[in-house]
This record gives C-alpha cells, sequence and structure tokens, in this order.
C-alpha cells in the first residue's frame, strides 16, 4: 500500500530501506526540506562536516573503510560546486558514492537564480552517472537506481539533483524492489572459455606475478586472490589502490610497484613472464615508460570495467568481470588439472632481490627521519584493528612503503586525482564507519592544512582520528621534484614561513596536542599520543630534505631507479647460477 | 579514417549531451551528428560521423558503452550499411538560369521547394558524395544559405540493429 508524502521524506525512507545509517550533510536555503525531514530519522546519523569538501571525502572513507554507502547531501550553488573535488576523487578511485544536491525550484531553474549551479552539467565528467529529478514520483526509482549504479560493477559516485519543488513536493510511495536499467548490465562473472586459457597459462608459467589493485578490494576478491597466489606460489605486488588486497606479512607479497616502488618490487614486474593484472589500470604512476613495463611477459587483465582492458596495454587473455568469481574460477581450473606451481627458483630470486635492494633510507644524527615515523606507527599498532590513512605526497608514500597491512579496508588513500586535503576528512569517514578500529592520518604539514576545518568536526562528533603530521615545513613532493629536476630552485614549496603551531591548533579545537622534535622522545610519545581516547595531532619535526626514494623519473623505465642502490638492469645484478635456473 | 557510429540510446533529456562530450573530453571532431526517435518512443538514434584512427575508437565505443543511458552501439562498417542524408540548398537564381538549376536538381533526382524571385530552395537525400557532388555544382551560380541534417544509417538487411 502506498502513502502519500512530501519527496524530502521520500528520500529519507529510500536512504532507511537501503540501510544508510550514516549521512554527511550540509545544510542551506533549498537543502532545509530534506535535512527537516532527516531531523525524524531515528535510523540515519546526520554528521555535519565544516566544508562540503570534508563532506564528500568523508563518505568517500566511509566507503573506503567499510564497503557501505554513506551518503553526501549539500545545497545548491556552492555548496553543490564544493562537492566536485570529491566526486572527481571518488571517480578516480571507483569509490562507491552517493551525493544529493539540492537544486533552486524548476519554476527559475536556468534563469541563473540564487544560489543556483548546473551541477549535473558541471559533473558530467567525473561521475558514473547523475539524476536531475523532475518529478517527486521518479525519485524512489532514481534513489534506487542511484544506489545499484554507484555500488556495481565499477563502483562510482552518482549524483542526484533535486530542486526544492521536488523535495516539497508530494507523491504516493513505494519503494521498488528492482532497478529498470536497459543500458547498465555490467558483466560479472567472467568468460569461462579464457578464464580456461588464463589458467593454461599461469599452470606453464615459470616466473608469473600477480599485480592487484582497488578492483580486488570493490570486487571483494582477497580471500580468492590469496589462494591463486598460494595455490600456485605467486607472487603478488599490490598497487597504492590495492594496499591490503594481500596480507603484507606473506612471504609472497612484493610490494607496491612503480614511481616509488622498491626496487625488487620493480624488477620483479621487468622480469615476469606472466602478468596476471587483477583490478587495476596500467596507471602511469605504476607502469613509467609503458613499452618497457612487464614486457617479458604475457598479460592477463582482469577487470570489471571492458574499457580498461587494451586501453594503456595491449593485453593476451582479457576477462571480464568481478574479481571475486574469476579469481575463483581460475582456482577451480588450476585445482580441477591439478596444476603444480613452478615458481620455486623464481621465489628464491626475488628474495635475493630484496636481500640485496629493500627499501632503506639514512638517518642524520639529531634529526628525525620520515620513514622511521611511519615504522614506529606501524609497529605500535600492527597487533591492534586499524586503518591507515594518509593525505598526499611525500606522506602518503612514505605510509605506503612503510605499513605492513594485513587485511582488506584498512588503507585509506587518494590514488589517481592525488587529492591534498582528503586525509583528514577521509579519515573522520573512516572512523565513523569503522568505530571499533584506530584511525590514523599519516599527514603532511601542507596537506593537512588543507581541511583542518574538520578538527572541528572530529571533536563534536566524538569522532577518535589520530593525525600524525610529518612535518618538514615544504610542499615535501614539490620539494623533492624541484631539488630533482628543477635545478632546486624552491619556488613556492616553502611552507615554515607561516605554518600554524599544530598543537596550540589541536588545542583550539579541543585536541589533545603533541610535538615530537628530538628521535629519543618519538617512540614514547607516539605509543602514549596514540593511545588517548578522543582526536590527536601529533606534529613530527622531521628531518626537512629527506625525498621518497627509490624513484622512477616521470616517463621513465621502471627498472631504472633514482635512489637506493645503485641502478643498473636487473640482469646485471643476478646472482649467475640462480639465473640460470629461473631463465632456463 | 571515418567511423559512422550508431548509438542507440534511451529517449531522455540530458543524453545527447552526454553522448557528445564524451567526443569532446577526448578532443575528437564530430563530422556530422544526427538525432531521432526511434520505432521504440522510448529509445533514440544517434548516428556520429566522425575521424579516428582504429584504436582511439575503440576506447571511444568502451567508453560511451558505459554511459548508463547507452543501449547499443555499432561501428557501421561502409560495405555493410546504408546512409542518408538530407541537404536544403537555396541557390542564386535568376529568371534567366532558373532552368538550368531546376535541370541539375532534376539530374540528382532532387526536389524543388520554394520559389522565390531570385532564388530557388533544393531539396536533396544521399550519400555525403552524391550531395557534395551536387554542393559543387551549385556553388557556381552561388549557393545564399545551406543546412544539412547530417548522416543516418542503418545496418543492411539481415544484420538487425536492434539485436540486444
Amino acid at each position: 500500500m502506498s502513502e502519500r508524502i512530501t519527496g524530502a521524506e521520500a528520500l529519507v525512507r529510500c536512504l532507511e530501506a537501503e540501510g544508510v545509517d550514516t549521512l554527511f550533510g550540509y545544510p542551506g536555503g533549498v537543502a532545509l526540506p530534506i535535512f527537516d525531514a532527516l531531523y525524524d530519522s531515528k535510523q540515519i546519523r546526520t554528521i555535519l562536516p565544516r566544508h562540503e569538501q570534508g563532506v564528500v571525502h568523508a563518505s568517500d572513507g566511509y566507503a573506503r573503510a567499510t564497503g557501505r554507502i554513506a551518503p553526501a547531501l549539500v545545497t545548491s550553488g556552492p555548496g553543490a560546486t564544493n562537492t566536485i573535488t570529491g566526486l572527481a576523487n571518488a571517480y578516480m578511485d571507483s569509490i562507491p558514492m552517493v551525493v544529493f544536491t539540492a537544486q533552486v525550484s524548476q519554476a527559475v531553474l536556468g534563469t541563473d537564480a540564487f544560489q543556483e549551479s548546473d551541477i549535473t552539467g558541471i559533473t558530467l565528467p567525473i561521475t558514473k552517472h547523475n539524476y536531475l529529478v523532475k518529478d517527486p514520483a521518479d525519485l524512489p526509482a532514481v534513489i534506487k537506481e542511484a544506489f545499484h549504479i554507484a555500488s556495481t560493477g565499477r563502483p562510482g559516485p552518482v549524483l542526484i539533483d533535486l530542486p526544492i519543488d521536488v523535495s516539497r513536493g508530494e507523491l504516493d510511495f513505494e519503494y521498488p524492489e528492482t532497478v529498470h536499467l536497459p543500458g547498465y548490465k555490467p558483466t560479472t562473472k567472467g568468460h569461462s572459455r579464457q578464464i580456461k586459457q588464463a589458467a593454461g597459462l599461469i599452470a606453464k608459467a615459470r616466473r608469473p606475478l600477480l599485480y592487484a589493485g582497488g578492483g580486488v578490494l570493490a570486487g571483494e576478491g582477497t580471500k580468492e586472490l590469496k589462494e591463486l597466489a598460494e595455490l600456485m606460489q605467486i607472487p603478488v605486488v599490490t598497487t597504492l589502490m590495492g594496499k591490503g588486497a594481500f596480507p603484507e606479512d606473506h612471504h609472497l607479497w612484493i610490494g607496491m610497484p612503480g614511481m616509488h616502488g622498491a626496487k625488487y618490487t620493480n624488477y620483479t614486474i621487468t622480469e615476469t613472464d606472466l602478468l596476471i593484472a587483477v583490478g587495476v589500470r596500467f596507471d602511469d604512476r605504476v607502469t613509467g615508460k609503458l613499452s618497457s613495463f612487464a614486457s617479458k611477459a604475457k598479460i592477463i587483465h582482469i577487470d570489471v570495467d571492458p574499457a580498461e582492458i587494451g586501453k594503456n596495454k595491449a593485453v593476451d587473455v582479457p576477462i571480464v568481470g568481478d574479481a571475486k568469481p574469476i579469481l575463483a574460477g581460475l582456482v577451480g581450473e588450476l585445482r580441477k588439472s591439478a596444476a603444480d606451481p613452478k615458481t620455486e627458483a623464481w621465489v628464491r630470486a626475488i628474495d635475493d632481490w630484496r636481500k640485496q635492494f629493500p627499501l632503506h633510507y639514512h638517518t642524520v644524527e639529531g634529526h628525525i627521519a620520515p620513514e622511521t615515523v611511519v615504522q614506529v606507527i606501524d609497529k605500535l599498532t600492527m597487533k591492534q584493528k586499524r586503518v591507515i590513512c594518509t593525505e598526499v605526497g611525500q606522506n602518503q608514500m612514505w605510509a605506503c612503503q612503510y605499513t605492513h597491512l594485513t587485511e582488506p579496508r584498512t588503507w585509506v588513500s587518494s590514488g589517481g586525482l592525488g587529492t591534498m586535503g582528503f586525509g583528514l576528512p577521509a579519515a573522520m569517514g573512516a572512523a565513523v564507519g569503522r568505530p571499533d578500529h584506530l584511525v590514523i592520518d599519516i599527514a603532511g604539514d601542507g596537506s593537512i592544512q588543507m581541511n583542518s576545518q574538520e578538527m572541528a568536526t572530529c571533536k563534536i562528533n566524538d569522532i577518535p582520528v589520530k593525525v600524525v603530521i610529518l612535518n618538514n615545513g615544504y610542499l615535501g613532493m614539490v620539494r623533492q621534484w624541484q631539488e630533482l629536476f628543477y635545478d632546486r630552485r624552491y619556488a613556492s614549496s616553502v611552507l615554515d614561513q607561516m605554518c600554524p603551531d599544530f598543537v596550540k591548533l589541536a588545542d583550539a579545537y579541543g585536541w589533545k596536542g603533541y610535538r615530537i622534535t628530538d628521535p629519543a622522545d618519538l617512540e614514547k610519545t607516539l605509543k602514549k599520543a596514540l593511545a588517548e581516547d578522543g582526536p590527536v595531532m601529533i606534529d613530527v619535526h622531521v628531518e626537512r630534505e629527506e625525498c621518497v626514494f627509490p624513484m622512477v623519473a616521470p616517463g621513465g623505465s621502471i627498472d631504472e631507479m633514482l635512489g637506493g642502490v645503485p641502478g643498473a638492469p636487473v640482469s646485471d645484478m643476478l646472482d649467475d647460477d640462480l639465473l640460470e635456473e629461473v631463465w632456463e | 579514417m571515418k567511423h559512422t557510429l550508431s548509438v542507440l540510446v534511451e529517449n531522455k533529456s540530458g543524453v545527447l549531451t552526454r553522448v557528445t562530450s564524451l567526443f569532446a573530453r577526448r578532443g575528437f571532431n564530430i563530422d556530422s551528428l544526427a538525432v531521432g526517435p526511434t520505432e521504440d518512443p522510448t529509445l533514440s538514434r544517434i548516428t556520429i560521423v566522425v575521424s579516428a584512427e582504429d584504436t582511439p575508437i575503440e576506447q571511444i565505443t568502451k567508453q560511451l558503452h558505459k554511459l548508463i543511458n547507452v543501449i547499443k552501439i555499432q561501428d557501421l562498417d561502409p560495405a555493410e550499411s546504408i546512409d542518408r542524408e538530407l541537404v536544403l540548398f537555396k541557390v542564386n537564381a535568376t529568371p534567366e538560369r532558373r532552368h538550368e538549376i531546376i535541370e541539375i536538381a532534376n539530374v540528382f533526382r532532387a526536389k524543388i521547394i520554394d520559389v522565390g524571385r531570385n532564388s530557388l530552395t533544393i531539396e536533396a537525400t544521399g550519400s555525403t558524395d552524391k550531395l557534395q557532388a551536387m554542393e559543387d555544382l551549385f556553388r557556381a551560380y552561388g549557393i545564399k544559405e545551406l543546412a544539412r541534417t547530417g548522416k543516418i544509417a542503418l545496418a543492411r538487411g539481415s544484420r538487425d540493429s536492434e539485436a540486444r
């Protein structure tokens, strides 16, 4: 039996029917009917961040940490346009998200009315899909579709623009049980012949390598990934987006590939004869020069988005579908044919490189190395349930290099868009979604200043995030590029002429604040600070001119890396006997 | 190389923008574009002619497929499809030249649809080549105005373009 209610009330009912427990929202004139309706919801906790960018990043962090959608709701005009960075960020990283923007009434739509913006037009290229709802009666079907589109296939953000006359108008409410989308039918299972063909290649491969990305997490395929790796003893590299998809304490885990990957990781890619790419998009930060990336390998590419296959790199066996069923299918085929691993020498060779060319850095007497800070955080928290979030820049790369995550959805970091200011609001979202986890934002002094207003949100809503600032008084990654490629001309990258006193800032927002300047205090102060109950900001003054190494110069081949041990092609560095055994 | 894409889409507002902006984002110039309803009122067909090499066009069609409102895309093979375009020419036609122009129109099986004191308006349909040939001939008289619909196309005979 349907019931006559307003559009705003219908919206709340729809969200409740979708199982939504949290909404991040920022009100404004034409959004008020919806906020008013939310006021009565017992199921949905509405959280008020201090900026619409914070709203969307919080929704993003929630989704990354839980796999579930916490919608975002903002008002029209500037409220809507402030969501753009967050939408683009979620779109680039394929994060499921539903964003509601309020809109001026249809009577004045298109007249440049107060706080009007053509948000569906603006967000066309940065949303998976978007809607301008014109009739309250359409609302339930649109919301049902939006959640379906956002969370299936290749996930992504969906935006729904709601003129105030739609949220005020009435409809006979009934929430549909199914969606009708003739143009949207993602392939999930994977083609059985292609799976067989891939299994055949895997069974024969002497130097196979799994290259796993965010799609493994989005496609819930982490268990199957581990099964496949262990069954055939295949080493695994995980991208920045795939961090946590494979346990990083596992002997088969070979690190992160690409621009700031370890040498042994990139060498492994260079020497593999079968690259099994799962839920990755051959991003340029991973591949470097495409022609030399995995150039000795046949390539199997598993991805739910057919447009990703062959986009950057030609593929030998394409398999379109979700990671979980396809990886399970591969395991099934390999078990059926009783395939046995032939990778013993290969794994030994990689272990040898790992010993020869580990990630490493130098410490300067009396200074704190930023890498050490991350290592100490990792060590202090490894036994806890934790989510590591990052800002963007050097802090992010060090966090990725020196933490060892063993569970999926414990890594929240802006990959494709590289959004400074993402970390704190995303950590806030992650902490709301995973209240039983310790949530740490590893930050830089530049990034943290981009959305530090969300400290208020954390305080007022009891969101106990821990922000650790690797404070070097620079936009560190910019400075690094200037050092390496711009003749040390540090144009507009020096911050310490006016950095806030972060401990005072913490105090101003009612946070606990700590400052660490002496290497001798690092571990004990971090331990104490991370054990505090509420939100904590820890300002660690680190070695100012440290660079992230190793590094592949932009556009270079990934086996030619700067920094660390002297670079040379891998074949020159290998043990001759081992070489013979692996490449026989 | 020129490709003729026949794109079946849901007949909803904003769909054309989604499709064309995708081409614009990738830096493709659309040579011609025609849109209209189909036998099913909930669907429209967009015919797009675009110059692109095979690899970029494959990427474009894959990206088009990702649009929620796009139902089917065909990259029509010229040998296995038929296409037509409609053009209106308004040609300078003094009473002395009028007869010549009508002759030319007749040769191309075009229709005279308006006669002015010093002009003739001619309607013609056909392949791009035929219409180009007409245009070249009429240019000698002076074309006052010209409007083309853009190409529409369908796969031939048994190649059922509606097959899902």
